[in-house]
């Protein structure tokens, strides 16, 4: 997919002033997070489990090479096939050579996040396949020509009415006049229209939220149930997905499911978790009859044994970014690519390079909340702050920024110096804020004072007047 | 294509520090593979008996909109079942799993229900399938893939039925995964294992919760409590998938 | 015990009715403060930008200005964080002044989680009408697990009415440079948390960090909200005679 994230500042205006966005924001930014800690508070483990769970993956990262070729061994065991793909074009390539072969014309597609990061949909399109995203918020964006803004509610962004709009300006052949005014009814049509699709397709293809070495298997964690009537109805099933979602046993995979929709919606667990092993066997009624699996690398390999690795453990569950003020005042779009939120501002550069990405892990208070609802513990802030740090060291940042600080630096280094310039800025400012205590405007500081009043010192330095005390020997 | 893959091992080994792991590692990681051992396994259904299995099973069902009817010997289902497609104003009509152990129960003692054997098809409404367990910390029915199994009886139907003995019903996901390992040779399983958690859902739009995105609107579980928690050859022969 | 104040720079500059309020409370928990001249700054804004060779350099000067004292105690939950928990990692690969760090992490403390766990201070003889709320500031609150300790000693101020913040613990915006970096983005966060405090029908807000009070109090003033803002240090102290944040005098 084509990042934008170098218009992260202008995209994050635009979301602001995004009525709608707002609107729909604003019902996901308490939602989330009480669901979640409902969910929490019910199982006493939760907290250990987090620790389970992070162990589970770092194992898995640290002989990631050995369970690769394990899982590769139990996917041709079963009667599957994995093809390697390096980059996002190998993995493009790797897809349409599967559907040549078969005479695919419509592909049918659950939720993947890798092919958005590839941009399987636009490739296929182009040599002449029609891919059709089944899962209910990548249907509408289909529609709407827009891309994901959330890792697993990709229409978040959108209020209903926006939705009812699409499907009136897209399906055409229903009565104009039928109601389309509550998300029950959209949801009808939306089963209706996507039936035959699920139906007629030639391919399907799906994401993984886990591959299991053990077995050679791929796990997928829905709600709808398109994932699944995209992986049994056609007569090949594809699995899009990359090299860090290996865990080794199944008793591992149980682990972090417990984990994941919990984090996610809140829920339990999903309606649907399907691990699937190959194609349909010799006396199977249904299922397909082939099995595929895309392995795409695209920078994942180059993070191990870096300050990134911890970035691999993550389980895409989305509470990072539920929980995240920046991202429930901006949406995801503003960040420009597939990854949106806290994840998306560590994995981001990674994938794409620092200099395309750089305000992403900027964009950040550190507030620390991303962190403390990872399911596998993944520090985030970190993670941003060691990005700031490549930056600085490339010299990426803004130059008034850079000089700034080292200004600051230099006088904060030489005691004496900085005393003396606090104790005149504190009378000056002191005085300057008169008896109304506050600013409106102060020049060098428009950026706070176009939208806050500055409150005035109080007119002496902390350290001039305890020097002052000391000397008088009062408070003694 | 086995260049890419070389290289893509390279580079994770490069990364790492290291080249190929010795055999010693390899040795261990296959063992610790092979013995496939639990982590950390929630305490909420473990302490449990049977019947407080099946007593959490239900209530963790129905959190999640599954319906339950409880019924207390498998001649008494044909007639929960109609019932229950009454009472939705539903046809009398269903595709069932070819499972030896649904062909047990006495299906011709009613005969206003229209049973036809096989895989799903794009017409039908209702479902009937067995499941392989039912797991009560989440109120979550796990079923498998098979000749006797088609999976398409689990997504397409609007309404999914599924016939759950007591004796069915374990504590964890754990122990549903060792009752699919048990008698077959580790590396080979169905080609699907469907752990199913109430009906299809979507919060797609403003959040709202709609039953019924793409898969079955209904899940209804006729629980037979057939008072034994042993497991008999015959129990073993209904639940067990087809192998390859 | 032999306490250290750390002052922080913004207490310094902008309000050190801060500082003397957390002199008084360690005073009160029986402890002797100094106040070390050689102190500036933690370090947090060259550290936070990834500048680690400016931020070493502070926090030499800061393991040298604050040796040999018992504990040292800021009235910051950002600052002690930064020493407590960011300066060990700042010097990973530095085995020379590792230990350095962490002897200093280790009796590094923000001031109200000191006086509750360290001292035992379990009540303060304060009086304050009020109906007030209380404000989680981030750093104190995920890096330090400060969180009851200040309610705690609230709780026992004589008039005073503590109403729990919705949103409490979601940030509100300052993050340092992030305020300046991104000021429409740090704007909608403080306006929502302006909205959150004028909805629990609060007379004043409190918090144990001035960065975030000074962006709070800027807001609900610009936004002409009566709404009272200080320092958790000054209320528990005692000081609330002085004007508050941003308050005409």
């Amino acid at each position: 997919m084509l990042a934008t994230s170098r218009n992260f500042e202008t995209a994050a205006r635009a979301g602001l002033a995004n009525d709608n966005l707002q609107r729909a924001l604003g019902l996901a930014r308490t939602g989330f997070p009480l669901r979640r800690r409902l969910a929490v508070e019910r199982l006493p483990e939760f907290e250990a489990l987090r620790e389970a769970g992070r162990s589970i993956k770092d194992h898995t990262l640290q002989h990631l090479d050995f369970y690769l070729e394990f899982y590769e061994g139990q996917v041709i065991a079963s009667g599957g096939k994995v093809h390697w793909a390096r980059t996002s074009q190998e993995a493009c390539a790797a897809v349409l050579q599967i559907c040549r072969s078969a005479g695919a014309k419509v592909v049918t597609k659950g939720k993947s996040m890798v092919a958005e990061e590839v941009g399987l949909n636009d490739f296929l399109e182009a040599n002449g396949i029609t891919p059709v995203e089944t899962d209910l918020g990548e249907y509408i964006i289909q529609l709407r020509h827009e891309p994901p803004s959330h890792i697993i509610a990709p229409a978040i962004h959108l209020v209903k009415e926006q939705v009812a709009d699409t499907f009136r300006a897209e399906h055409r052949s229903l009565d104009p006049d039928r109601p389309l005014f509550e998300p029950r009814q959209m949801c009808d049509e939306a089963r209706a229209v996507l039936r035959p699709r699920f139906l007629a397709a030639d391919v399907g293809i799906t994401g993984a939220n886990f591959l299991v070495a053990e077995t050679g298997s791929s796990i997928i964690v829905t709600n709808e149930g398109n994932g699944d009537l995209t992986q049994t109805l056609p007569r090949i099933h594809i699995v899009m997905t990359s090299i860090e979602k290996l865990v080794p046993t199944f008793e591992d995979a149980a682990t972090l499911l417990r984990l994941l929709a919990r984090s996610a919606t809140g829920q339990e667990f999903s309606s649907y978790t399907t691990i699937s092993t190959g194609p349909r066997r010799s006396d199977d009624l249904d299922g397909p009859e082939q099995y595929h699996v895309v392995l795409l690398d695209n920078g994942r390999s180059a993070m191990i044994g870096t300050e990134f690795q911890d970035m691999l453990r993550c389980i895409r569950c989305s509470a990072c970014m539920n929980h995240c003020p920046v991202y429930a005042a901006v949406g995801g779009h503003a960040y420009g690519w597939v990854y949106p939120g806290p994840m998306g501002a560590v994995l981001t550069p990674s994938l794409i390079g620092i200099e395309e990405a750089g305000h992403l892990p900027n964009a950040s208070t550190f507030c620390g909340r991303c962190e403390s609802v990872c399911p596998v513990k993944i520090p985030l802030p970190k993670m941003m702050r060691h990005w700031r740090e490549r930056e600085y060291a490339k010299k990426l940042s803004p130059p008034v920024y850079r000089s700034g600080l080292s200004v600051w630096a230099w006088v904060a280094r030489r005691p004496a110096l900085y005393h003396s310039f606090a104790e005149i800025a504190s009378r000056v400012l002191g005085w300057a804020g008169g008896g109304r205590g506050r600013f409106r405007a102060l020049p060098l500081a428009a950026g706070w004072t176009r939208v806050r009043d500055m409150a005035a010192p109080e007119g002496r330095s902390f350290h001039s007047l305890w020097e002052q005390r000391m000397k008088s020997g009062a408070g003694r | 294509m086995s260049e890419t893959r070389e290289r893509i091992l390279a580079d994770i080994r490069n990364s790492l520090g290291r080249g190929r792991l010795d055999a010693t590692v390899d040795t261990e990681l296959r063992a610790r593979i092979a013995r496939h051992r639990r982590n950390l396994v929630p305490g909420r259904a473990t302490a449990l008996d049977g019947q407080g299995r099946v007593e959490l099973f239900i209530t963790m069902a129905e959190e999640v909109q599954a319906t339950v009817t409880r019924v207390s010997s498998p001649t008494a289902v044909p007639e929960a079942v109609a019932r229950y497609l009454a009472a939705e104003n539903l046809p009398a009509e269903l595709v069932m799993a070819p499972d030896p152990g649904l062909e047990k129960i006495p299906w011709s003692t009613w005969p206003l229900l229209r049973i036809r054997r096989g895989r799903a098809e794009p017409e039908d409404r209702v479902s009937v399938t067995p499941c392989h367990a039912a797991i009560a910390e989440t109120g979550t029915l796990m079923l498998v893939s098979g000749a006797q199994a088609p999976t398409t009886l689990n997504f397409l139907p609007e309404t999914h039925i599924v016939l759950v003995r007591a004796d069915q019903v374990v504590a964890t996901y754990e122990d549903g995964w060792d009752r699919l390992r048990i008698g077959k040779a580790p590396e080979v399983l169905p080609r699907a294992v469907n752990f199913i958690t109430g009906p299809s859902r979507t919060a797609d739009i403003e959040q709202h919760i709609e039953l019924g995105a793409h898969g079955p609107r209904r899940l209804h579980i006729v629980l037979v409590e057939n008072g034994q928690a042993t497991r008999s050859e015959e129990n073993e022969q209904y639940s067990a998938p087809a192998g390859r | 015990m032999h306490v250290a104040l750390f002052v922080t720079c913004l207490v310094d500059l902008f309000r050190p009715t801060v500082g003397f309020a957390a002199v008084k409370l360690l005073e009160d928990a029986g402890c002797t403060v100094e106040v070390p001249r050689r102190q500036t700054c933690c370090g947090q804004p060259a550290y936070n930008s990834g500048d680690r060779a400016d931020a070493k350099g502070i926090a030499l000067q800061v393991f040298d200005a604050f040796a040999g004292y018992d504990y040292v105690v800021a009235p910051s939950g950002s600052c002690a964080g930064m020493l407590r928990v960011h300066y060990p990692e700042l010097f990973t690969d530095d085995p020379e002044n590792l230990p350095r760090a962490q002897e200093l992490a280790g009796r590094s403390w923000e001031l109200v989680s000191f006086l509750v766990d360290v001292c035992g201070m379990q009540a303060v003889a304060v009086q304050w009408d009020r109906r007030a709320t209380y404000h989680d500031a981030c750093s104190g609150l995920r890096e330090l697990e400060v969180k009851l300790q200040p309610r705690q000693l609230l709780a026992t101020i004589a008039g005073l009415t503590l109403e729990e913040l919705p949103g409490a613990e979601v940030c509100c915006g300052f993050g340092g440079t992030f305020c300046i970096k991104y000021p429409e983005i740090s704007d909608k966060m403080v306006t929502d948390k302006a909205v959150d405090i004028t909805a629990t029908g609060a007379e004043a807000v409190l918090a144990g960090d001035l960065g975030c009070l000074l962006n709070m109090a800027g807001k609900l003033y610009r936004q002409g909200r009566q709404v009272e803002v200080r320092h958790v240090a000054e209320v528990l102290a005692g000081m609330t005679g002085v004007p508050s944040i941003g308050a005409p005098r």
